[in-house]
């Protein structure tokens, strides 16, 4: 049995249980997401994927879905609110895409040019972050870390290995790796981990494979980010 | 403060003691880093490497604990770590000229510890202290009533190498100034009279009590008491879960002080409230979480625990009853804010990052440890026992309709008579002004940098849910003030305590302090306010709690108050860059120790 809510006026059905995005995907209806992959458990902390529920502002990667809701979600104000988050991604870390390996492969780009997001007024923090190549098959370029924890989650939760963790507070907040050095070489990440294939930017990048394929053939150079699914461990 | 004490055991054996004292528990790991760090001065990579062997968590989760809050250090911080209190209130009474005497009298850059590693010396959130600052923390401990003498004394008490424990007491000396004292701070209890008349009742009929008496949560929110202590009563408990009662002692409001007298001075009556709440819910674990800039009060605090227990208040079989068990522990913060949210600090009791959670589940049915969990206000478990004996009618027939019961009002800033005032819900900010002798007053901060701020045309407003809901805290600002540095000290504050987690908060609180630097410098022009205006929006819609929620609250109130602070900072009426060509040459000129006109741009950006 099966209830329904609507999303922007469209009737959307859902099982017991089911939050607002799974329902929402099932139905084919994309709402922007960063910090959420659908094996994953929901962490609610890019809050790219807010709506209006029943006129409230709520993460709906977190929030089960109820009968009878009124959810807005592809509205000028709300997707106005996304290109803020978006920006303020963009500057705080450094994120140069022309410049960048994923360039084309990337969810913070692609998602930036499904709202239209185009060039930053808030000022640059230019923050100083590490790159960290000691890994055989892996590098680290943390200047694009967006903090989702899809890796911490993904090597915890799936791999069984704890290879990363956040640490710091506030606007130092910061992914770490689990070895007395700091150094990825001294865990037990390999390159078929799940935690590998999970970053939605450029911080864990395969060796060897930047340029396979060109710029311009790319997922998100083929088709906006809305009509590409979420497919699990998808190859870059 | 005792780093000759390490040579015996060396590292290793204080963490193993620490560890083993901490029942080898991974939930612990804030507090065995807080000892471990008493008494090791910082936290050595040796002593992660220890701690990490001892309970087989991984490394990161205890270096992203260490990380998170703000008293563990991870680099040597000197034999005195030293932090002032810089809460507006500390900086009215001057505490920026004390702590650059300080500096330079000891030879120290402000965040950097001295080249001997004898000491460091920085500024810290609010401590609490607000009615006898400014104030610092040395080694975790207040000191109070700074003035120039005391920071000379202090300064050769440090070159001197004296222990802390020899310095004068006067310095740790924390008075209660209560200025006003009703059923709350005037109460005549004896430890055991709230639970014997507790236990005169049906657990089912003591939480009937607090629902007839209309208490609302202490802390800010305003939650009905009787409602939650239900909620978690009737929550279900799978096998091997019991319920939690907690006690949010992390005061991090700024202006608040108040549970830090109830806690010096009427501890008994708060741990009273804590095990009425057990019985009337059913619950036989307790926590009080107690901020780390309260130090000073662990100590009695476990006393007072110690006591209860040996008289059969606490512990196993309460006042002779066979299977009326109740226990409290006390976890104690390390300078973190956000720790204050219920189920932020449910996280750092469980020795986690005090991040909070995704709610729904609320702590109510899934707490501590995924259990059934109350987290109430110090003042709230006061105000139960007080029910628990009087009844609550009697509770419901004081203060308004909608607002039962008293409020302590933590009163600092321009006044003559700073300290506690308890009054019953309803009274005026007028007359809390009049009572504590307040004089020109410009402008009133209730509840701390997320409350709001009273201008003099509202002084007419009354304290209570229906109108002003508070906290605790309120701060005084007289005339002679200029309310967009006050703003600007919050709009610091928020940035400092952000937990980082979502990303509004986490960058938005960055952003608004950047453009009130901005404005600060007097480079601000009207396009900011729009700017400022538009993160406000974003904050309150998209952040993933309180802080983000309320984080641009100082800056809206004060730029429809007092328009005329942020006007006179606008050099331009449309835009202005925050980049400055001048600006820009500092480090380069304090490089090469250059002042001359040569080493200056003359021209301003962008004229005309």
């Amino acid at each position: 049995m099966s209830d329904t809510f609507t999303l922007d006026g469209k009737t959307i059905s859902f099982t017991e249980g089911q939050t607002i995005m799974q329902a929402a995907t099932d139905a084919g209806v994309y709402i922007p997401h960063l910090c959420y992959l659908p094996e994953l458990k929901p962490h609610g902390s890019c809050k790219l994927c807010t709506v209006k529920i029943n006129g409230r502002e709520t993460s709906s990667c977190t929030m089960r879905a109820a009968a009878g809701m009124v959810v807005e979600s592809d509205t000028e104000e709300i997707n106005s609110q996304r290109r803020a988050l978006i920006h303020m991604l963009f500057v705080e870390g450094n994120h140069l895409c022309p410049t960048c390996e994923v360039s084309g492969n990337c969810k913070l780009q692609a998602t930036a040019y499904h709202l239209g997001f185009m060039s930053p007024q808030f000022d640059h923090f230019f923050p100083i972050r590490r790159v960290d190549a000691s890994h055989p098959d892996i590098w680290l370029d943390f200047n694009r870390c967006i903090l989702c924890s899809l890796c911490v989650q993904a090597s915890r939760d799936v791999d069984g290995k704890n290879v990363f963790g956040l640490s710091g507070r506030g606007i130092k907040s910061r992914l770490i790796v689990n070895s007395k050095s700091g150094k990825l070489a001294d865990t037990d990440m390999a390159v078929t981990d799940k935690a590998a294939q999970v970053c939605p930017v450029g911080v864990i990048l395969k060796k060897r494979t930047a340029f396979k394929t060109p710029i311009g053939e790319r997922t998100y150079d083929k088709k906006p980010i809305s009509e590409v699914p979420d497919t699990p461990a998808k190859e870059r | 403060m005792n780093t000759n004490s390490i040579q015996p055991e060396g590292i290793t054996g204080v963490v193993d003691r620490v560890v083993a004292r901490w029942r080898h528990d991974p939930t612990c790991m804030v507090q065995i880093l807080r000892e471990v760090q008493e008494t090791c001065d910082w936290l050595p990579p040796e002593a992660i490497d220890r701690t990490q062997e001892l309970l087989g968590v991984p490394r990161t989760s205890i270096e992203g604990v260490a990380h998170f809050y703000s008293f563990f250090y991870t680099q040597p911080r000197g034999l005195y770590r030293i932090l002032v209190s810089d809460n507006i209130t500390d900086r009215m009474l001057g505490n920026m000229a004390l702590l650059d005497r300080l500096c330079q009298s000891l030879w120290v850059e402000p965040g950097k510890v001295s080249e001997d590693g004898l000491v460091s010396v920085d500024t810290t959130s609010d401590t609490g202290m607000g009615d006898q600052g400014p104030a610092l923390l040395v080694n975790n401990y207040a000191v109070t009533r700074l003035s120039e003498a005391r920071v000379d004394e202090i300064v050769d008490l440090v070159r001197g190498k004296v222990p802390l424990a020899q310095w004068p007491a006067d310095y740790f000396k924390v008075e209660d100034n209560v200025r006003r004292a009703d059923i709350m701070l005037g109460h005549a209890l004896k430890p055991g009279d709230a639970l014997r008349a507790a236990w005169g009742r049906a657990p089912a009929a003591m939480l009937e009590e607090i629902k007839r008496s209309n208490l609302r949560g202490r802390g800010g929110a305003g939650f009905t008491t009787g409602l939650k202590w239900e909620a978690c009563r009737n929550a279900p408990l799978k096998a091997g879960q019991q319920r939690i009662v907690v006690c949010n002692a992390d005061e991090g409001e700024p202006g608040t002080f108040k549970d830090r007298v109830l806690l010096a001075s009427h501890a008994d009556l708060v741990f009273e409230g804590m095990t009425v709440a057990a019985y009337a819910v059913g619950a036989t674990r307790g926590f009080l979480y107690l901020r780390g800039e309260y130090r000073h009060l662990l100590d009695s605090l476990n006393g007072v625990l110690e006591r209860r227990r040996q008289e059969g208040l606490l512990g196993k079989g309460i006042l002779g009853v066979p299977g009326a068990d109740f226990d409290i522990e006390i976890h104690l913060g390390a300078g973190a804010y956000i720790c204050g949210e219920e189920s932020a600090l449910i996280e750092s009791l469980e020795g986690k990052r005090g991040t909070p959670r995704n709610r729904p589940p609320f702590p109510v049915t899934n707490g501590y440890q995924d259990q059934p969990t109350i987290v109430n206000n110090v003042e709230t478990f006061a105000a139960a026992a007080l029910i628990a004996v009087h009844g609550g009618d009697w509770y419901a027939s004081i203060g308004t309709k909608q607002s039962a019961g008293t409020k302590i009002l933590s009163v600092s800033g321009d006044c003559e008579r700073p300290g506690l005032y308890e009054y019953p819900f309803g009274v005026t900010v007028r007359q809390v002004l009049e009572d504590c002798g307040a004089r020109d007053t410009q402008a009133v901060q209730v509840s701390g940098p997320s409350g709001v701020c009273v201008g003099a045309g509202e002084f007419d407003r009354r304290i209570g849910f229906e109108d002003i809901p508070t906290a605790g805290a309120f701060m005084v600002f007289d005339q002679s003030r200029d309310m967009f540095e006050v703003a600007r000290n919050f709009v610091h504050f928020f940035q400092h305590e952000s937990c980082g987690f979502c990303t509004p908060c986490r960058v938005g609180t960055s952003l608004l302090k950047n453009m009130m630097d901005k404005l600060h410098k007097g480079l601000g022009s009207r396009f900011d306010f729009a700017e400022i205006e538009q993160l406000n929006q974003l904050l309150k819609a998209t952040s993933h709690c309180g802080l983000g929620h309320t984080a641009c609250n100082p800056v809206l109130d004060t730029v429809a108050k007092f328009r005329p602070a942020y006007d006179q900072r606008l050099r331009r009426q449309d835009f202005m860059p925050a980049f400055d060509l001048d600006m820009a040459l500092a480090e380069a000129r304090q490089m090469t120790g250059r002042q001359d006109s040569g080493a200056h741009f003359k021209t301003e950006f962008g004229e005309g």
